[in-house]
């Protein structure tokens, strides 16, 4: 699964083991309830920390998180389409702060899971009975030869919302029409599986209605993604898909799409036998678990590998990790996901502090893509936990996608929908 | 379908320092943990902010198994139901259901058409009230109309007269009277008024 980065990071895998057997140590710091801190306020440690309190008021929680505002990756490719503000997707934390949760605006740069303590840059400590870390995550810098931190400055990779969002569409917006966008689109597994797709539909939707002679190229390192059908159809609907005119054109691996180098300073993107000129290029590279899950040695290979009822890390006990950081596959990197682990992860939480077994989980996913007026589709996952594998398992004929022939109603329904799901997932994180 | 609903709390599994699993045989999930996956879609404990996903908050137990199961089954129409309610057994679904019903239908005022809204007050008083109680707070049965969000029901208005969602035969013979006396448009006013209703 991790095809890009896996020698570099199995290097030093084998490090922390053999901790995970170890019964949790006396408790450091005495609250009532005992004393949660979360590292990352995103879906997944907002979700944990508003849930925890929920149960048990009498348990202190902080969450500490890099910035004063959250900028949702979700929604954010109908911001790059001019469909929506980038402010209608910024988040502040004073519906945690109103659910009793202690916020505190600081980056976190050490855990120490045998002292039980988390470490700020601005040098504060943290003690704990139980670590929280939702860090998210990280780009892979380095895996495509010539996109760098200081590359992304000029060539966006737009998969961290904020800043690059509204670069990414200043880009756009000065594009001349006839321009060519080029898209580098990630080897699995990343962050929102049909995110890109998503992306050039919208970008393509905003190119129809405003500068349609443009072209979009997809360069993929990878034969096939997330809702390919459903997306495909929608191109060919709106976009010309199939024919020689079309807007979009996806070159996939077996088709030479897969990028070898990024060329900033000439504005192209190197395959193996091409090279390609953008106009606007945005890379999408591969990705890894945030800083903070390696530099705290729960990480394996690019992720943190995670006990699946409770997100409690296999390399340390006593921290749990969860949303896009850990290892949690078959379910998707996603917004959805990250808030349905936060539940679960919450419950583990509070049963845990109290000595209790942790109770059964339930989790689900669901992920809206819009790819044109009037235009979503979706896909759902019910999981239970199978122990014997330790795995998150789809139940049985469950989930799965919106056909293929839905109606075009219905296709309308779905972007209203994909609409209520933003709010009310943001209210179900953030409050 | 009430036996287990204690017995699915507690996992039978002790955790030792949660990291290691001493035996595969867990319990079902708990009521909480699975009506917290809906969340998502519906609003914290079913509260929909809106605009169309419904509130699913307050609703009749009998209402709710009736509807999941109806998704389950494709009986009635969805977008994405159908795909959900088969995630989950009949347990579950009444687990759930008792859930929901104790939580209460926040009703924050959403945007109608004022005048629609008053022209169908007196509507909906001669031909839905009686199944729809209390301007339509009562769902016994029929699912709760007061407040819900206007795009749903105008959907779920859609799916009955295209005849793709089945109508009870006594709320057939009222919505066949209504169109009979003024016309499709007329449940339209009514909807607005619905939605209103705070
Ligand atoms: C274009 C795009 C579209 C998407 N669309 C959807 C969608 O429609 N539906 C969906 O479900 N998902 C979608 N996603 C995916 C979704 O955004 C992610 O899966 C989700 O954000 C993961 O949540 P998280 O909490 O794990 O991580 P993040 O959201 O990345 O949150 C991590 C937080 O931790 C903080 N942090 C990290 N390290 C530290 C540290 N050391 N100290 C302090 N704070 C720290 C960060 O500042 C950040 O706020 C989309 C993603 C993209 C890129
Ligand atoms: C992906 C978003 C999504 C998720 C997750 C979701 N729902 Fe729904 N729900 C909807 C939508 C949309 C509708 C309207 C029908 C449709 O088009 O699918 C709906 C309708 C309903 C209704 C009918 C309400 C009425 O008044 O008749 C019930 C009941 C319901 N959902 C229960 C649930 C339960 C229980 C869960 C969790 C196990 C759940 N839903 C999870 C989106 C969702
Ligand atoms: C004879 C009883 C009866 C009358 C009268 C009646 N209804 Fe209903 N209504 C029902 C029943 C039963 C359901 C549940 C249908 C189902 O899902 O099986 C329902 C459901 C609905 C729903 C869907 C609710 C949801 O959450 O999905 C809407 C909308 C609705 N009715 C509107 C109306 C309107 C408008 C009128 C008046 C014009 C009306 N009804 C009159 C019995 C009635």
């Amino acid at each position: 699964m991790f095809e890009i980065d896996r020698r570099k990071f199995l290097v030093g895998a084998g490090a922390a083991t053999a901790t995970s057997t170890l019964v949790a140590a006396p408790h450091v710091a005495r609250a009532a309830g005992g004393k949660v801190v979360i590292v990352g306020g995103g879906p997944a440690g907002a979700t944990a920390a508003r849930y925890i309190r929920r149960a048990d008021p009498s348990i202190e929680v902080t969450l500490i998180e890099a910035n004063k505002d959250y900028y949702t990756c979700f929604m954010s490719n109908e911001v790059l389409a001019g469909e929506r503000t980038l402010d209608s997707l910024k988040f502040g934390y004073a519906g945690l702060a109103k659910a009793g949760v202690k916020v505190v605006h600081d980056l976190v740069v050490g855990i120490d899971g045998a002292a039980k303590v988390v470490t700020t840059q601005g040098g504060q400590k943290f003690p704990y009975d139980r670590c929280i870390v939702a860090p998210g995550i990280d780009m892979a810098w380095g895996a495509l030869p010539g996109y760098t931190a200081e590359a992304a400055e000029k060539i966006p990779h737009a998969w961290k919302a904020g800043p690059q969002t509204a670069l990414l569409r200043k880009q756009l917006e000065a594009m001349p029409d006839g321009g060519v966008f080029v898209m580098v689109a990630p080897p699995n597994p990343y962050r929102c599986p049909p995110g890109p797709y998503e992306r050039a539909s919208l970008v393509a939707h905003y190119f129809k209605h405003h500068k349609p002679k443009s072209k979009i190229i997809i360069l993929d390192t990878k034969d096939a993604f997330s809702k390919q059908k459903l997306f495909e159809q929608a191109w060919a609907k709106f976009y010309g898909f199939g024919t020689a005119n079309s807007m979009i054109e996806w070159v996939p691996a077996a088709k030479g799409g897969k990028p070898s180098a990024i060329d900033v300073a000439g504005m192209a993107v190197q395959t193996e036998l091409d090279t390609i000129k953008g106009a606007v290029i945005n890379v999408i590279p591969a990705q890894k678990a945030g800083k903070i899950a390696f530099d705290a040695g729960l990480t394996e290979g690019n992720w943190a590998p995670v006990n699946k009822a409770t997100f409690e890390s296999k390399k340390i006990p006593g921290i749990h990790v969860l949303g896009d950081g850990s290892d949690a596959a078959t379910m998707p990197k996603s917004g959805y996901a990250a808030n349905s682990q936060g539940k679960v992860t919450a419950a583990a939480v509070v049963a845990m502090l109290k000595g209790q077994p942790a109770p059964t989980p339930a989790y689900v996913n669901t992920c809206y893509s819009i790819a044109g007026a009037d235009h979503a589709f979706s896909v759902a996952g019910v999981y239970t936990f199978d122990a014997e594998k330790n795995a998150i398992a789809e139940v049985q004929g469950s989930g799965g996608l919106s056909p293929l022939d839905a109606s075009e109603a219905d296709r309308k329904r779905e972007v209203q929908y994909a609409q209520s799901w933003f709010r009310n997932i943001t209210a179900d994180i953030w409050g | 379908m009430k036996k287990s609903i204690f017995g699915r709390l507690l996992p039978v599994v002790v955790l030792v320092g949660g990291a290691s699993m001493a035996s595969t045989a867990w319990a079902q999930a708990g009521a909480e943990m699975l009506a917290n996956t809906c969340a998502g879609c519906h609003g914290p404990d079913g509260s929909s902010n809106g605009p169309a996903t419904p509130t699913i908050a307050s609703l009749s137990t009998d209402y709710f198994v009736m509807s999941m199961k109806d998704y389950k089954s494709g009986k009635r129409p969805s977008t994405v139901m159908a795909r959900i309610a088969k995630g989950y057994s009949d347990d579950d679904i009444a687990a759930m259901a008792k859930y929901f019903q104790t939580k209460p239908f926040q009703r924050p005022g959403q945007k109608v058409d004022a005048d629609k809204a008053k022209a169908g007050k007196a509507l909906a008083k001669k031909y839905c009230e009686s199944c729809h109680e209390d301007e339509g707070r009562v769902g016994e049965g029929v699912g709760v109309l007061a407040g819900q969000m206007l795009p749903y029901l105008q959907y779920s208005m859609v799916d009955f007269l295209s005849l793709k969602r089945e109508t009870e035969k006594r709320q057939k013979a009222k919505f066949d009277a209504l169109v009979k006396d003024l016309g499709e448009e007329a449940f339209q006013p009514i909807l607005h008024y619905y939605a209103g209703v705070k």
